[in-house]
């Protein structure tokens, strides 16, 4: 069953890396966007059904689950035809990452859960979610400073190129950091609850993402304007990345 | 029934001869009245005569009646499907000086609307309404600007969007800068203040656009309120230099300089959070976008060729409508003298019965004669068809 739905994910979000390239095929990237999030909907429904707790414990499990909130938060706030550089930046490395995460066994059904109690559930919930919507904020700030880099340049085909305004997309890209940082706090309450029920220390992992919590909260309350909201938003991507992909796996462990 | 055009335009006539058989609509309608079935399309670019004749004659001489000459190799004159595909064409701006260009869609709309029009140039134009709306809907044909003054209004809506709200300073009293400035304020931007040498016209133009006046002194002064500026005085000096140019922390600042000699320091570009273009870089932009539009014109034609073609199978199917219904009326009177043999003699419950069978049987037979000549006629052989049925059935007597 997971793989009978595996692959049309797989290949609607493929099909739409691909078909973002061109302005003449984006319509159908859009419904390659679409369908696949709707497949991959239905794989984690599934998982969720065959798992004896929170099927995405894994480090591969949790990358599906994050690649499904990336996908997401790009449907909900991006997804629309002048954004098509966005899904340009967005899908393929979405689909590379779901690819990454079957290879690791993080697509399968029946997996058992290494989670013992909600607040753990939870806590990785809440934090996949703010991460997700703090990688889309940081794609809306990269696709940001190219539209301002070719504005300076003065480049001809700036209109052709049918990008979003550059003020939309710092409000767009502050309004997914405003969303996703009350889940961060959330999922890091959460965590710490945990934590103190297990009476364990905290790890690199954890104090990372507590100064992503300060990085983007100073974002929040200062509110950047232009290329300086811009770089603030990717310098807190970075965090991110290094979260999710070089401490990860000593926290799950 | 025969769809003609005759008509010139700016491909073949030259202004002088142009402007002599350009009509208002009340004299296009006027004309299109006196020719009967007709509509006629004019603006500044072409004059045109859509009939629903193949005789053109009249409408060839009220063209060369208005022009005051012969117009001989200057007209041009298209039946049926080229002329649809004309003014398909003329719909959707290719036919149009500038590819994609809106305003030519209204016209037609117009021409249409003022016309008194049977079936045929009924069904030909609200096509060509809908082909030009699609074109639009479903290329970027029509999006890109193809002025400088709308060059600069598109580039500022690239910037800060939607342009409601947005603050315009417009330096200078010039053309240019005064259709730029209209430009923006079409597209819901505010001109809060108009600077000039003189201050007078300074007022009367911020008056026409619910601005303030000031003088071209205190520009420094007013750029923290204004997001948008534009300049075009003749000014042999900049009126604006970056260092009057105060920091810009929260919004950006777009500033169009249509000026030669320039009026605005080019080192304002160089800081954070401006963004100034000249007349050269609205130019690039303009040719850029005009070189777009050509290439959506390609999609476009695609759509009108398709559209051309639905016209083709829709005219050619009128060819054997009225052999279809003949033949039917044919079969219904033979179906309703046979029945009127058996009056008396059957119940009326068996009347009943036999009335149903034999209409039944009667749809049977005709419907494939029916289906075939409708596929015969969208290809060459409608009217063959046609006339072998008219021959085979009696029919000759009813054309």
């Amino acid at each position: 069953m997971v793989e009978a739905l595996f692959w049309p994910a797989i290949l609607a979000y493929g099909e739409a890396a691909f078909a973002y390239a061109s302005a003449r095929t984006s319509p159908a990237a859009t419904w390659g966007v679409r369908l696949g999030w709707l497949a991959q909907t239905a794989l984690l429904a599934v998982q969720a059904a065959r798992s004896d707790g929170f099927p995405w414990s894994s480090w591969a499990g949790s990358l599906n689950l994050f690649v499904w909130l990336v996908v997401g938060a790009y449907l909900i706030w991006g997804c629309r035809p002048r954004f098509r550089l966005l899904g340009l930046a967005v899908m393929p490395p979405a689909a590379i990452l779901f690819l990454v995460a079957r290879v690791g066994g993080g697509t399968h059904a029946g997996v058992r859960s290494h989670y013992g109690n909600l607040f753990l559930v939870l806590h990785v919930g809440l934090v996949l979610a703010a991460f997700a919507g703090f990688t889309l904020a940081a794609a809306l700030a990269g696709l940001y400073l190219w539209e301002e880099h070719r504005l300076k340049r003065r480049a001809a085909d700036i209109l052709r190129l049918r990008l979003p305004p550059l003020a939309m997309l710092e409000r767009l890209a502050f309004r997914t950091i405003a969303v996703s940082l009350p889940l961060l706090t959330l999922g890091l309450i959460a965590g710490i609850v945990r934590l103190r029920e297990d009476r364990g220390s905290v790890d690199a992992l954890e104090a990372l993402t507590a100064l992503t919590w300060l990085l983007y909260g100073g974002f929040v309350v200062a509110r950047p304007a232009g290329n300086r909201a811009a770089y603030f938003a990717l310098g807190g991507f970075v965090l991110v990345i290094v979260a999710r992909l070089a401490l990860a796996g000593s926290h799950f462990a | 029934m025969t769809l003609s055009l005759v008509g010139l335009s700016h491909h073949v006539a030259p202004v002088e001869l142009r402007e002599r058989v350009t009509l208002d609509i009340e004299a296009s309608a006027a004309l299109a009245a006196a020719l009967g079935d007709a509509v006629c399309l004019s603006t500044c670019n072409r004059t045109e005569l859509y009939l629903a004749t193949g005789d053109a004659a009249p409408a060839v001489k009220a063209l060369e009646a208005l022009a005051g000459r012969g117009l001989g190799t200057v007209l041009y004159r298209l039946h049926d499907d080229a002329a649809a595909l004309h003014l398909f064409r003329v719909a959707a701006g290719l036919d149009s000086l500038v590819p994609g260009e809106g305003e030519i869609l209204g016209q037609v709309r117009a021409a249409y609307e003022a016309a008194s029009t049977g079936p045929l140039l009924d069904r030909v134009f609200r096509q060509a309404l809908g082909v030009g709306k699609r074109v639009r809907t479903e290329t970027a044909i029509g999006e890109s600007p193809a002025s400088v003054s709308s060059a600069a209004a598109a580039l500022a809506a690239q910037v800060f969007g939607d342009l409601a709200g947005r603050r315009v300073l417009l330096v200078g009293a010039g053309r240019s800068g005064e259709l730029a400035a209209a430009n923006l304020a079409s597209r819901g931007a505010t001109i809060a203040y108009v600077a000039n040498r003189t201050v007078e016209t300074a007022r009367s133009l911020a008056e026409r656009f619910g601005g303030s006046a000031i003088a071209l002194g205190d520009l420094g002064a007013h750029l923290t309120d204004v997001d948008v500026v534009v300049s075009s005085t003749s000014s042999p000096e900049p009126v604006l230099l970056a260092s009057d140019v105060p920091a810009r922390r929260r919004s950006p600042l777009f500033l169009i300089d249509i000026a030669v000699p320039r009026d605005l320091d080019p080192a304002i570009h160089q800081l954070d959070g401006c963004f100034l273009y000249d007349i050269d870089d609205l130019e690039a932009v303009v040719a850029e976008t005009l070189a777009g539009r050509r290439a959506e014109a390609a999609r476009a034609e695609e759509l009108v060729a398709e559209e051309a073609e639905r016209f083709r199978s829709w005219q050619a199917a009128l060819d054997v409508v009225p052999a279809i219904a003949s033949l039917r009326a044919r079969a219904e009177e033979i179906r309703s003298a046979e029945l009127a043999k058996v009056d008396g003699r059957v119940s009326d419950d068996e009347r009943r019965t036999l009335e149903s069978v034999t209409a039944q049987i009667l749809n049977k037979l005709l419907h494939l004669p029916t289906v075939r000549m409708k596929e015969a006629a969208i290809g060459a052989d409608g009217a063959a068809y046609a006339d072998a049925v008219r021959h085979l059935f009696g029919l000759e007597e009813e054309r």
